[in-house]
C-alpha cells in the first residue's frame, strides 16, 4: 500500500502491527464474512492515519480482499488515507479528528451493557492523542460509568508530527494518570507477541469493574532496520528501490513456521 | 409588555423567561413530549452534561431513571458517547447549552454524528438571547455555526405546541437533528392558528397585503404580536411565515410568498444577523429570482451583546413587540 503512494504512516502501521495482530487473531471475537454481525467485538481505530496498518489486519482477517491492497489511497478506493466507517467495511468509525475515539467508544460500550450483551469496544489511540482534552473526558466518564466492557490501547511510538511525543506535550507518567482516573492499567513493551498475548488476556480477564488500558511501548517502522533509525518518522518517504529491501527485511524477520 | 403596576425584572439572570405578563404557557413541554414518545420508542435515550434541570431533561430523567445517562459537564464527551449510542441502534436525545454544543462541541458533533448522519437528536437551551448572562452563554451564532454542517437538520421552535409536534417529527427523522429549546415556563401561541408543525415545511399563519414577516423561534410569537398591534393601529396589513425549519430551507414556500407582489419582507429571528435565518432567505431569493419590494431582517447585532435582564436586552437589540413595531414603522 505504502509503495502505490510512495509515502505514508508507514513508521505507524509497522510499529503497531503486533498490536493488531493480538487484536484480531488472539484477542477479538468477529465473523469475517459478515463485518457488521451483532455479537463481534468492536474495534475503533481512533487515529485514522493508521488506516495503511488497519486495511492489512482485515485482509489477514479475511474482512477484506486482498487484491484491494493497491487501490490504498487512489481515487474511488474503498481503503483512504485516512480511515472512514462509510468507505470501508469493518472501519467502525471516521477516525482522523484526534480524540474522538474513546469517546465514542463510551457510547458503544454504554449501548452494548444495554443490550445486555458481552461484546467488548477496543479502542486504539495513540500518545499524541493523550493531548487531547477530550481523550481525558472520555476516560473519566469510562471510569465513572464502570465500563470494563471498554479497552483501550495506546500506541506510544513516543513519535508526532513535530517531534517526540514526550517533547510536544508529554503524557508520562502514563500509566500513573490512567490509574489515577480509575483504569485497569498494563504497561507493556508492544513489538513483544508474548508479552501483548498476556496483557490483553488480563484486560479481558480482570474481574473488576473498571475499563482496561494496554499502553504499549512500540517502535516506528518496527522490522524495517534502515527505517528504525531514519530520523523523520511521522510521514516517512521511502525511495522507489527502497520497498523491496523494506520488504526483504520484513521477511527475514519473519517467526520460523 | 408588562402589566401596569407590576415591576419589570432588571436583574441578569441565567434563568429568564421569555414569557410575557398574562401569556398562557406550558411547563416544560419536551420534557414531557419526549417521556410520552419513549413510553412507545424503547431505542430512546437521554443524555445530559449536567444540564438535564436547565434543558427540561430532568422530566425525562425522573421518569425513566435507567435510560438517561449523566455525563457530567463534558461536552465532547457527551456528544461521543450520544453516536456511540447511536451506533449501538438507540435514539439519543442529548441536552446541554446551545453555546456548549455549537461552539465546544462543534468537532464532535461534525465528526461523530454528522458525518455519519447518526440518528442523534441535540437538543439545546437557550438559544440566542434568552439569557442575561452575556456572551458566554448566549448562543447568537450557533445557527451560522451548523448551517454549514451537513447532513444536519435544524429546527427553532416558537413555542410549547411547536416544541411538543416537533419532538415526535424529529424522532421519525433518520439522521441527525440540532434543536433550538426554550424551556421552563414557555409561552403557548400556536394553537390560535390553524397549524402544525411539520419538519422542513414553512407555515403560513395570517397573510398581509403590505408586509410579510418571515419568522422562526420565538421571533414568530413575537412578529404575530406586532402584527396584530399594527392592523389595530392602522400602520400596516402584515403577514407572519413562520419557519420552523432552518436547515434544509423550504424555499419554495418561502419564494412563493416573497414572489406575492408589492410587500415589505422582514426577516425576524432570534440569532445574530449573520448567517441565520435573514441570509438564507436572502440568499433563497437571489438565486430563485425572487425579488420583493423591500428586504429588511431583524436580528441580534454582529456584536458580543450586554448582559442584563432579558426584557431590556430584548428591547436594546430589536426583539421586543415595541421594537419589532417600531423598526417595521421606520422601513414602510
Amino acid at each position: 500500500m505504502g509503495a502505490v503512494q510512495g509515502q505514508g504512516y508507514i513508521g505507524q502501521a509497522l510499529g503497531v502491527a503486533d498490536v493488531l495482530a493480538v487484536s484480531y487473531f488472539h484477542a477479538m471475537r468477529y465473523e469475517a464474512n459478515d463485518p457488521r454481525w451483532e455479537d463481534r467485538d468492536r474495534f475503533l481505530l481512533s487515529i485514522g492515519h493508521y488506516a495503511i496498518a488497519l486495511y492489512a489486519a482485515l485482509i489477514e482477517a479475511g474482512i477484506l480482499p486482498e487484491d484491494e491492497l493497491e487501490t490504498y489511497g487512489t481515487d474511488g478506493s474503498r481503503l483512504p488515507m485516512s480511515g472512514m466507517a462509510a468507505y470501508t467495511p469493518g472501519m467502525e468509525i471516521t477516525g482522523g479528528s484526534l480524540g474522538h475515539g474513546l469517546g465514542i467508544g463510551v457510547g458503544m460500550a454504554l449501548g452494548l451493557k444495554r443490550k445486555a450483551s458481552d461484546a467488548r469496544v477496543f479502542t486504539l489511540l495513540s500518545d499524541g492523542e493523550l493531548g487531547e482534552g477530550a481523550t481525558w473526558e472520555a476516560a473519566l466518564s469510562a471510569a465513572h460509568h464502570r465500563l470494563d466492557n471498554l479497552i483501550g490501547v495506546v500506541d506510544f511510538n513516543n513519535q508526532q508530527a513535530d517531534g517526540p511525543s514526550t517533547e510536544m506535550l508529554s503524557a508520562e507518567p502514563v500509566a500513573d494518570k490512567w490509574a489515577a482516573f480509575g483504569w485497569h492499567v498494563q504497561r507493556v513493551d508492544g513489538n513483544d507477541i508474548a508479552a501483548l498475548v498476556n496483557a490483553f488476556d488480563a484486560a479481558r480477564q480482570h474481574p473488576g469493574e473498571r475499563p482496561r488500558v494496554i499502553v504499549c511501548d512500540t517502535r516506528m517502522c518496527k522490522g524495517v532496520p534502515f527505517l528504525e533509525t531514519r530520523e523523520v518518522t511521522h510521514f516517512v518517504r521511502v525511495a522507489p528501490e527502497e520497498w523491496d529491501k523494506a520488504l526483504e527485511a520484513l521477511d527475514a524477520g519473519r517467526p520460523q513456521s | 409588555m408588562s402589566a401596569p403596576g407590576k415591576k419589570r425584572l432588571t436583574t441578569s439572570a441565567m434563568i429568564a423567561s421569555i414569557a410575557e405578563d398574562g401569556q398562557e404557557t406550558t411547563a416544560a413541554p419536551f420534557g414531557h413530549a419526549l417521556v410520552a414518545l419513549a413510553r412507545e420508542r424503547p431505542e430512546i435515550v437521554g443524555l445530559s452534561a449536567d444540564l438535564s434541570k436547565y434543558t427540561d431533561l430532568h422530566v425525562f430523567a425522573q421518569a425513566m431513571p435507567d435510560r438517561f445517562y449523566q455525563m457530567g459537564m463534558a461536552e465532547q464527551v457527551l456528544i461521543g458517547a450520544a453516536a456511540g449510542l447511536a451506533r449501538e441502534g438507540f435514539q439519543p436525545f442529548a441536552t446541554t447549552y446551545a453555546v456548549f454544543a455549537s461552539r465546544r462541541a462543534y468537532d464532535f458533533m461534525a465528526m461523530d454524528i454528522a458525518e455519519e448522519s447518526l440518528n442523534v437528536k441535540i437538543v439545546c437551551a437557550l438559544p440566542g438571547l434568552t439569557t442575561g448572562y452575556g456572551p458566554s452563554h448566549q448562543a447568537t451564532d450557533d445557527l451560522a455555526i451548523f448551517r454549514a454542517m451537513p447532513n444536519l437538520t435544524i429546527v427553532d421552535p416558537c413555542d410549547a405546541v411547536d416544541i411538543e409536534q416537533a419532538v415526535p417529527a424529529i424522532a421519525d427523522h433518520k439522521g441527525p437533528v440540532y434543536m433550538r429549546l426554550l424551556r421552563g415556563q414557555v409561552p403557548r401561541v400556536l394553537h390560535r392558528y390553524d397549524y402544525r408543525f411539520e419538519l422542513g415545511k414553512a407555515a403560513l399563519l395570517r397573510d398581509g397585503a403590505d408586509v410579510l414577516f418571515v419568522s422562526t423561534g420565538l421571533m414568530t410569537m413575537r412578529v404575530l404580536a406586532a402584527a396584530e398591534r399594527m392592523a389595530a393601529e392602522g400602520i400596516a396589513d402584515a403577514g407572519v411565515l413562520h419557519v420552523p425549519t432552518i436547515k434544509p430551507l423550504d424555499t419554495d414556500t418561502i419564494l412563493a410568498a416573497l414572489a406575492k407582489s408589492g410587500r415589505l419582507v422582514v426577516t425576524a429571528e432570534n440569532h445574530s444577523i449573520v448567517g441565520g435565518l435573514g441570509e438564507a432567505v436572502a440568499g433563497a431569493a437571489l438565486r430563485g429570482g425572487v425579488g420583493p419590494a423591500g428586504f429588511r431582517m431583524i436580528g441580534l447585532p454582529d456584536a458580543f451583546l450586554d448582559a442584563g435582564a432579558l426584557p431590556t436586552l430584548h428591547d436594546r437589540y430589536g426583539l421586543s413587540v415595541d421594537a419589532v413595531v417600531a423598526q417595521v414603522k421606520g422601513w414602510l
